[in-house]
């Protein structure tokens, strides 16, 4: 699956140049442990990611269907109580957003804003567009052999229907929803704007 | 006779508020009045010296509009821009105040803003920062709580609406002037004008450009800034800086990120015969092409290392066209001091009496 041209044997001896940190210490010869951030991660974790950002205009038009599909479930996730579903949706959503996006399970998802490309995997976190250090080749500052995050995700948003949404500044993250269902609050939200709408045209 | 961006009660208090100024400095006012206006970057001292960061300030005098304090460039640890800051403003500078996300979290930066701004603090910098790698403590927790585009709403809400994050609210605002990075040189190419947008959007009210060697690669972006009108909401100063060498040149571009320089420059330094001179012509030729571009209202001159030759480069560039920037005057008041100090030292106490006579016989 791995591009040949970024493949495992080339990382041996020969660090890309231009971080430091790194290229010195390979140079020391010292134990560099495998899969460790921020220095390197492994390349086929990216694989699965990247394909997912060149189908993003698909997962567009799934995730839409999808939360379409969750909230007529809305009645069955109110049944049995938000709080007890909680727990099974939140383990299967970490399974398969991590499988597709690489998610870090923030529990604020801007997957459609930021073209299907996961910002939490920035290593700097930024949410709001591609920091200053991007490397000429598109790769990350801080991960010389993982492709930005940011520049997948620009490219993400110009397939995408609404890709425009890129555009628009996001809130700080807010650490206290980590490792909680967005899917489920997505919902709840929605059902809760629909109710209030049905209420306020009763009242019309 | 006090410059006329200086408070005439005492150089460190704040100016006048002016209608349409958000802040109560000296380089808003410079860039709303329409001058070129110039900066520049402190190099941060290592030592817990006041004198270091006078001295360091002091090249700059009469030449610069703006004061960088660089919050650990590099991800490298110097003093911190605070603390530049606090000195800055007692001698009466106008420090930008930059602030790294790397570091600090929401709670340390808002307490930051607000102790910065009641220094006498007005211009403030919003950056992410570069990642922890880069510096020469890799293996420092990489805080990024917030990134620069919330940083520049939080701060911007805090002095517009008088509150924090939370909703909380102020009694005082922090009356700054803000202000972001570009770096038009860096991949997504296409994405960075409307990240210009974004940023404006969250509330830059200036940007200095990272490092800018490729000078029709900028004139590609700033065409895209003016289609999008960008020009006219913002200030824009490109950054420039001399190279010392051909050699330097090149690992600049191999170890810091973010700082695109073609081969051209190389080249070109490579075949002078005196390279540090070169470097330093090839910045002044850079600044006389950008400050012809379309929207560009100012440079910010970054010379690390190199900071004695920002004086004669912004001269002999002519940006100014005869203005003078606020300059340092000494307090005439410091100079009898030390005369005093001095006469005492070799010996000559004062005679009180003998003065007193002396001044009863003979009145000025």
């Amino acid at each position: 699956m791995a591009d040949p041209k970024l493949g495992e044997p080339k990382l041996e001896g020969a660090q890309k140049p231009g971080n430091a940190a790194p290229a010195k210490k390979a140079a020391t010869g010292a134990f560099t442990p495998s899969g460790v951030s921020p220095n390197r991660r492994s390349r086929h974790k990216y694989t699965i990611r990247l394909w997912a950002v060149r189908h993003s205009r698909f997962f567009e038009w799934f995730y839409h269907r999808f939360a379409e599909a969750f909230l007529l479930l809305h009645p069955v996730w109110k049944l049995f109580g938000y709080q007890r579903v909680e727990r099974p949706i939140t383990f299967v959503e970490k399974h398969v957003k991590g499988f597709l996006f690489d998610c870090r399970m923030c529990g604020q998802c801007a997957l459609s804003s930021t073209g299907m490309s996961c910002p939490m995997n920035c290593p700097k976190q930024l949410r709001n567009g591609p920091c200053g250090g991007v490397r000429a080749n598109g790769n990350c500052e801080v991960e010389p052999d993982m492709p930005c995050v940011w520049v997948q995700a620009w490219k993400g948003s110009q397939n995408m229907v609404k890709g425009d949404a890129i555009m628009n500044v996001q809130k700080p993250v807010n650490q206290s929803l980590r490792e909680t269902s967005s899917w489920l609050r997505v919902t709840a939200e929605a059902a809760a704007a629909r109710e209030a709408a049905a209420a306020a045209g009763k009242d019309a | 006779m006090a410059h006329i961006d200086e408070n005439p009660l005492g150089a460190h208090l704040p100016l006048d508020p002016l209608p349409g100024h958000s802040s109560l400095g000296r380089l808003e006012r410079v860039l709303r009045r329409g001058e070129f206006a110039v900066t520049t970057e402190l190099n941060p001292p290592d030592s817990a010296n006041p004198e270091d960061v006078y001295e360091r300030a002091a090249i700059f005098d009469g030449w610069v509009d703006g004061i960088n304090a660089v919050d650990a460039s590099g991800a490298n640890c110097h003093m911190s821009s605070f603390g530049i800051c606090a000195l800055l403003t007692r001698m009466g500078y106008a420090p930008i105040m930059q602030i790294a996300c790397r570091d600090k979290n929401r709670i340390a930066i808002q307490g930051d803003v607000l102790g910065a701004a009641a220094m006498g603090v007005c211009n403030i910098m919003c950056l992410t920062g570069d990642g922890v790698q880069a510096g020469d403590q890799p293996g420092a927790k990489p805080v990024f709580d917030l990134d620069c585009m919330s940083l520049l709403e939080t701060v911007r809400v805090m002095r517009d609406n008088s509150k924090f994050l939370s909703g909380r609210k102020l009694t005082t605002p922090p009356k700054v002037f803000l202000g972001a990075a570009i770096n038009p040189f860096a991949p997504p190419y296409d994405f960075r004008p409307y990240r210009l947008a974004k940023k404006i959007e969250a509330g830059a009210q200036f940007v200095q450009s990272q490092y800018c060697f490729d000078v029709p690669m900028f004139r590609e972006y700033m065409k895209k800034v003016r289609d999008l009108g960008l020009h006219e909401k913002c200030y824009i100063l490109v950054g420039v800086g001399p190279m010392a060498s051909a050699k330097t040149a090149k690992w600049i571009r191999s170890n810091v990120p973010g700082i695109h320089i073609p081969d051209s420059v190389i080249k070109r330094l490579e075949g002078a015969e005196d390279q540090k001179k070169e470097g330093k012509q090839l910045c002044i030729d850079i600044i006389n092409e950008v400050k012809e571009i379309e929207g560009v209202s100012g440079i910010h001159v970054m010379a690390y290392r190199q900071e004695e030759y920002v004086a004669e480069m912004v001269h002999d560039s002519g940006v100014l066209k005869g203005r003078k920037p606020w300059k340092r005057e000494p307090n005439p008041v410091d100079q009898l001091v030390a005369e005093r100090i001095e006469m005492a030292r070799d010996g000559h106490e004062q005679d009180q009496q003998k003065l007193a006579g002396q001044a009863a016989q003979q009145p000025l």
